[in-house]
């Protein structure tokens, strides 16, 4: 096996989402946390890409921000190559070695910023060069790399399209000489057919700089597209984690078949099938036992008690009592 | 006779640096009981086409040329007060964000009620049964006892299926339906997915589903028509546009969208973007980027011509053209 540049053990975040402190006084209310991320372990080896999947408050943005250090941990802990992230963060030398991508181009660059010194920040800022002309000649090269002209750094942000700022963006995240890029949502605000383009273009660069992704999205055809393995999420917990053609090929969760059922597909023409019913719970008062057996086809007695452990089927890890016990048709 | 004709429907907006043509002129017709699925890329007119058919377009847009026929009357050019009795009694709306589309000061019985007696001639305690009704038939447990609940005390894909029951509650015989499930998680799209299809065919329902998903036209519509910079660029039943895009744009479109069935090592891309409408290419709109691209496209405009069993706007399938 090779390498491993991120490893998360036992990850967990918290929020404190409690009223005012006077309005909880007065009203004799506790304390309230949401637990947004619950005990999640993942590695990831050099070269390869993780996804994480699901739907809407499962938290897998969180996840995201904890990989770069954004958030600290509330329990657990998250190692870059080895050291814990606090650590590796506190040395400029490492912390230069991690960056993101964020979903949104319209608000993750400043509007006031020329092109060029949007993507010279971090160069800037980790002091990797400061000759003015050298400075000019890696940000052209940047621009050229992502499959925009040099002389685009002239230019303000809202004088591109959504796909061209998704450029820039990647740009700005490659300028730091990273070997490990979250990439959240990258592409969920594009449409299709520059979706392809970025998605192209980040596979060639991962090929060509041997780069490292966390890639978060909610399009499971996306993130089959783009992984290598694919962690499924659910209410800040990890369901199903394996190689993503296996987990694609068999899945296991019953979660993961809904996702993969509910999903509207260009093969499906004329199909029908039969929708799942119920949505996701609430993450401040996440239902008992399994967190999925509301919803769940499979739930029984000792779903409804007891938190599913992760078991190892093939290559894959699943938390399911029911796949656990072969209870699955 | 269709339900619905659109011919040669073109929007306008002034500005100062001149005139915006936004759509330009689109044809198509919706039959009674179908399902039309409207997709294309931001930009592309499929929402000002939905807004246009509803007589919503926000000033200064303005319809500048064509018709828009409904059981075969003309709708373009009523005045307001001609126009809103057939919003909502023969033309519904479903928006994409089923939070702003509810009024949040009113409970969702009151709001459905109102609609209710607006269109048809019900008594209080009649218009209320009904409004029961539509709750549970767009799958709201406990309906009777949620009917005066506000909109903010529902889940977003419960207040998307209060917001279908407002527009099917007057039984009119064309939703238009915009981007309905954008805003929804996926396990919740294909439950209003479901829901949208199953109730226009009970009720004999046509649709206009407007959305950039392609996967949700597949399943959902019987034809479709996708836009490319205001015009129709292809339109046909859907398994055959899927399956056997005839115009060079949706060919790419179709190729750009990762499938859950097979992964590839790379996705086809179609290079560069949709023109903006300040520089729309002459001849073809998509001339610039089309693989296929040659003189003809770049002087004349295609309009929609036969291609196998679809129509396309495409000089490959002139008459007598020796480029297929």
């Amino acid at each position: 096996m090779s390498e491993i540049v991120l490893d998360a053990v036992e990850v967990s975040r918290d929020f404190d989402v409690s009223k005012p402190w006077l309005q909880r006084v007065v009203s004799r209310e506790p304390k309230r946390t949401l637990r947004a991320v619950d005990n999640v372990s993942f590695a990831i080896s050099r070269g390869t890409t993780l996804s994480l999947v699901g739907e809407s408050g499962c938290g897998k943005s969180t996840v995201a921000r904890l990989a770069v250090g954004l958030y600290a941990p509330s329990g657990g802990e998250i190692r870059f190559e080895g050291q814990p992230l606090s650590a590796a963060r506190a040395q400029a030398a490492l912390r230069r070695r991690m960056n993101m991508i964020f979903q949104d181009p319209y608000a993750s660059l400043n509007p006031r910023w020329r092109v060029r010194d949007i993507v010279a920040e971090p160069i800037r800022a980790f002091g990797l060069l400061t000759a003015r002309d050298a400075i000019t000649a890696r940000v052209g090269e940047l621009l050229t790399q992502v499959g925009l002209a040099p002389a685009d750094g002239e230019k303000y942000p809202h004088e591109f399209s959504g796909g061209q700022r998704q450029r820039i963006s990647i740009a700005r995240a490659l300028s730091s000489e990273p070997e490990f890029l979250v990439c959240d949502e990258p592409t969920s605000a594009l449409d299709v057919s520059v979706q392809a383009q970025i998605l192209n273009l980040m596979r060639d660069l991962q090929q060509r700089l041997g780069l490292t992704y966390l890639f978060i999205s909610h399009n499971l055809a996306v993130v089959r597209h783009m992984s290598d393995r694919l962690g499924v999420m659910y209410l800040g917990r990890i369901v199903e984690l394996g190689p993503g053609e296996d987990v694609f090929r068999t899945p296991r969760h019953p979660y993961t078949r809904l996702l993969l059922d509910a999903i509207p597909d260009l093969d499906m023409v004329g199909k029908s099938r039969t929708p799942v019913g119920g949505e996701v719970p609430s993450p401040i008062d996440p239902p008992s036992g399994c967190t999925f057996h509301p919803r769940c086809p499979l739930a029984n007695d000792r779903c409804r008690r007891e938190k599913p452990a992760h078991t190892k089927h093939g290559n894959v890890l699943v938390a399911c009592h029911a796949v656990e016990e072969g209870r699955t048709a | 006779m269709p339900l619905l004709e659109v011919q040669n429907l073109t929007v306008e907006f002034p500005t100062r640096r001149g005139v915006l043509r936004a759509l330009d002129g689109i044809s198509f017709d919706i039959n009674a009981g179908e399902v039309l699925g409207v997709v294309g890329e931001s930009g592309a007119g499929k929402s000002l086409t939905g807004a246009a058919i509803i007589g919503l377009l926000e000033p200064p847009g303005r319809v500048a040329g064509g018709q828009i026929l409904l059981n075969g009357s003309r709708i373009d050019n009523l005045s307001r007060d001609k126009l809103r009795p057939i919003r909502g009694k023969q033309i519904g709306a479903i928006f994409q964000d089923p939070l702003t589309t509810l009024n949040p000061l009113y409970s969702v019985g009151r709001q459905l009620v109102e609609t209710i007696q607006t269109h048809l001639k019900l008594s209080d305690r009649d218009a209320r049964e009904r409004a029961v009704q539509w709750l549970e038939e767009v799958g709201i447990p406990a309906a009777r006892q949620r009917i005066d609940a506000y909109p903010h005390e529902f889940s977003g894909g419960m207040r998307q299926r209060v917001v279908i029951a407002l527009a099917l509650c007057a039984e009119p015989r064309l939703v238009i339906a915009d981007e309905p499930t954008t805003a929804l998680d996926v396990s919740i799209q294909a439950q209003i997915i479901a829901l949208l299809r199953g109730l226009t065919r009970d009720h004999g329902t046509s649709v206009m589903l407007v959305t950039h998903d392609m996967g949700v036209i597949a399943e959902t519509a019987d034809r479709v028509a996708v836009m490319y910079a205001g015009r129709i660029a292809e339109i046909g039943p859907v398994r055959d546009v899927v399956k056997h895009p005839a115009h060079p744009y949706t060919e790419g479109l179709m190729g750009s969208i990762p499938s859950l069935e097979h992964r590839v090592e790379r996705l086809r891309q179609i290079d560069g973007a949709m023109p903006r409408l300040t520089a729309i290419p002459r001849g073809c709109a998509f001339n610039p980027r089309c693989p296929k691209v040659f003189d003809r496209c770049r002087n004349d405009r295609p309009e929609l011509m036969e291609a196998g069993v679809t129509r396309a706007a495409c000089w490959l399938y002139a008459r007598g053209a020796a480029h297929v």
